[in-house]
């Protein structure tokens, strides 16, 4: 694995060693007080978050430094992005300075893309950490770990993915992740947040959540992104939340085995009830604490193995 | 006329044997009379905790806590200890996958950890333990048994159980096969280039 931008780029065998690995890291790490490994000693990781976030920054930042790499953190707004310097300038000022591996959030689909081309012959790797409305691979992977953790094997399992799909990076991760590991996936949204062409990602598409909900053996909510709206998709947030908000009845519905999971940020009252996402079978706090271990998972596939020659 | 006999005994490839499954089994008993003795574990110690490094390691641990409880009655606590992830040439091998690292519920502080491996070559894989162990807690001493050492050292490490001494050269290589990962228990040494 020479980048990670897409989890359409990985086959079963990878994908499962990379969740293999993030539980072999979480157990090795568990009930330890010092939670540091010297596998990425001398090595440098660098984020450059052209968007805000809290968790995924984070997660990758701890991640990094539990493995001991050097981990630079770099933001748009503090940079010389800001003096109007372009993407492709920095990643190689970057590259330059020395490092191994960069980390990318930007609001624009394909920005990772085009980044690991520029960085290849410098033989810096590329993580894609959510790019625009395309993909977040990262993500994709947590909640893989998670479900496994609940469910055991996904292979033949049936998992719902509501909400804004039309904005969401990680619902298209996610279908490429989840199907590749062998579970059935239905989108689940108004008309109008459906994308155009997501009968061909390999789910069924549904726009009532109901009739859906006793077949599930998860349900990964999404977040209605409203800053990325130009326009009205539905009449009104109350009215989203009674189509397709994850409401207490609607807990009820679920399979008594079944999962809830939100990727985070949570709109509470909106896509999903208080009540809900406080409630044993939601696995919210423990997708966060997952990211941290498939992070570090991520990171000793593309940092550790074998020296790359460009 | 040694060399020739030594190419006699040398299969069409390149493999010959050094112990039989039976040798092997001798060797482990030995091993075991040897820990009992050295830390005197029928005298009351009970500070003893074996940790295997995988994949062999744990097998062999898991054999000689075996042969240690039938010879000595005494049931030691055996572990895994995974030391990928503190390897100093990690970046020179392809990747390879993590094992788990299972502990004793008693942990490792204050005991004597015997670490088991099946073969001491250059002596990275043990210091690479060495900084693993500390990272779990601060054993009262750290010894070491392995199944063949093959020489070749480029750290000072020492193993305090040794079943065989193998001079090798360093275009050979010696492969310990054991029951539970492997087809059967044996040793053998290969040519570079061979299986």
């Amino acid at each position: 694995m020479r980048h990670l931008l897409s989890t359409e780029d990985l086959d079963v065998a990878t994908a499962t060693s990379l969740l293999d690995t993030a539980d072999t890291l979480k157990q090795t790490l568990l009930g330890r007080e010092v939670k540091k490994l010297p596998t990425l000693r001398g090595r440098t990781v660098v984020t450059l978050f052209y968007e805000n976030s809290t968790r995924t920054r984070v997660s990758f930042e701890v991640a990094g430094k539990w493995m001991s790499a050097d981990v630079i953190n770099v933001s748009a707004s503090s940079s010389s992005v800001g003096k109007g310097e372009s993407l492709r300038d920095t990643a190689l000022t970057l590259a330059a300075a020395g490092a191994d591996c960069v980390i990318i959030r930007h609001p624009a689909s394909g920005s990772a893309h085009r980044l690991a081309g520029w960085l290849d012959e410098a033989g810096t790797q590329v993580i894609n950490a959510g790019d625009g409305m395309h993909e977040h691979p990262t993500q994709a992977l947590l909640d893989a770990a998670t479900l496994r953790e609940r469910l055991g094997e996904l292979a033949g399992r049936r998992i719902a993915i509501v909400g804004d799909l039309l904005h969401s990076r990680v619902a298209r991760s996610n279908v490429h992740l989840l199907r590749t590991l062998g579970a059935e996936v239905v989108l689940v949204a108004p008309p109008t947040l459906v994308p155009a062409g997501a009968q061909h990602w390999g789910a069924e598409v549904r726009h009532e959540l109901d009739p859906e909900l006793p077949k599930l053996d998860a349900v990964m909510m999404l977040r209605v992104q409203a800053e990325r709206m130009h326009g009205g998709f539905f009449p009104s947030a109350r009215e989203y939340s009674i189509a397709y908000g994850l409401n207490e009845a609607r807990l009820g519905m679920l399979p008594e085995h079944a999962v809830v999971l939100h990727p985070g940020p949570m709109l509470r009252g909106m896509e999903i009830a208080p009540a809900v996402a406080d409630s044993p079978r939601a696995a919210i706090t423990q997708q966060v604490s997952n990211g941290v271990h498939v992070r570090m998972a991520v990171l000793y596939h593309l940092l550790a193995g074998e020296e790359i020659t460009a | 006329m040694a060399s020739r006999q030594a190419a006699d005994a040398t299969d069409p490839a390149g493999q010959r044997e050094l112990l039989s499954a039976g040798d092997v089994a001798r060797t482990i008993a030995r091993i075991a009379h040897q820990i009992i003795e050295k830390t005197a574990l029928d005298t009351g110690n009970s500070d003893v905790v074996l940790l295997g490094i995988p994949t062999r390691g744990t097998s062999l641990a898991h054999r000689l806590a075996a042969k240690i409880s039938e010879f000595s009655g005494v049931t030691v606590p055996t572990g895994t200890l995974d030391i990928t992830l503190y390897r100093d040439d990690l970046r020179h091998r392809p990747n390879r996958p993590l094992e788990p690292t299972s502990l004793p519920a008693r942990g490792i502080d204050n005991t004597l950890v015997v670490l088991v491996d099946d073969v001491l070559f250059s002596g990275r894989t043990v210091r690479a333990a060495l900084d693993a162990l500390r990272d779990q807690g601060r054993p009262r001493a750290v010894q070491l048994a392995v199944l063949v050492d093959r020489g070749h050292r480029e750290l000072p490490i020492r193993a305090d159980y040794v079943g065989k001494n193998i001079p090798t050269s360093r275009s050979e290589d010696v492969a310990v096969r054991l029951a539970e990962t492997d087809d059967a228990d044996c040793v053998v040494l290969r040519r570079e280039g061979g299986e």
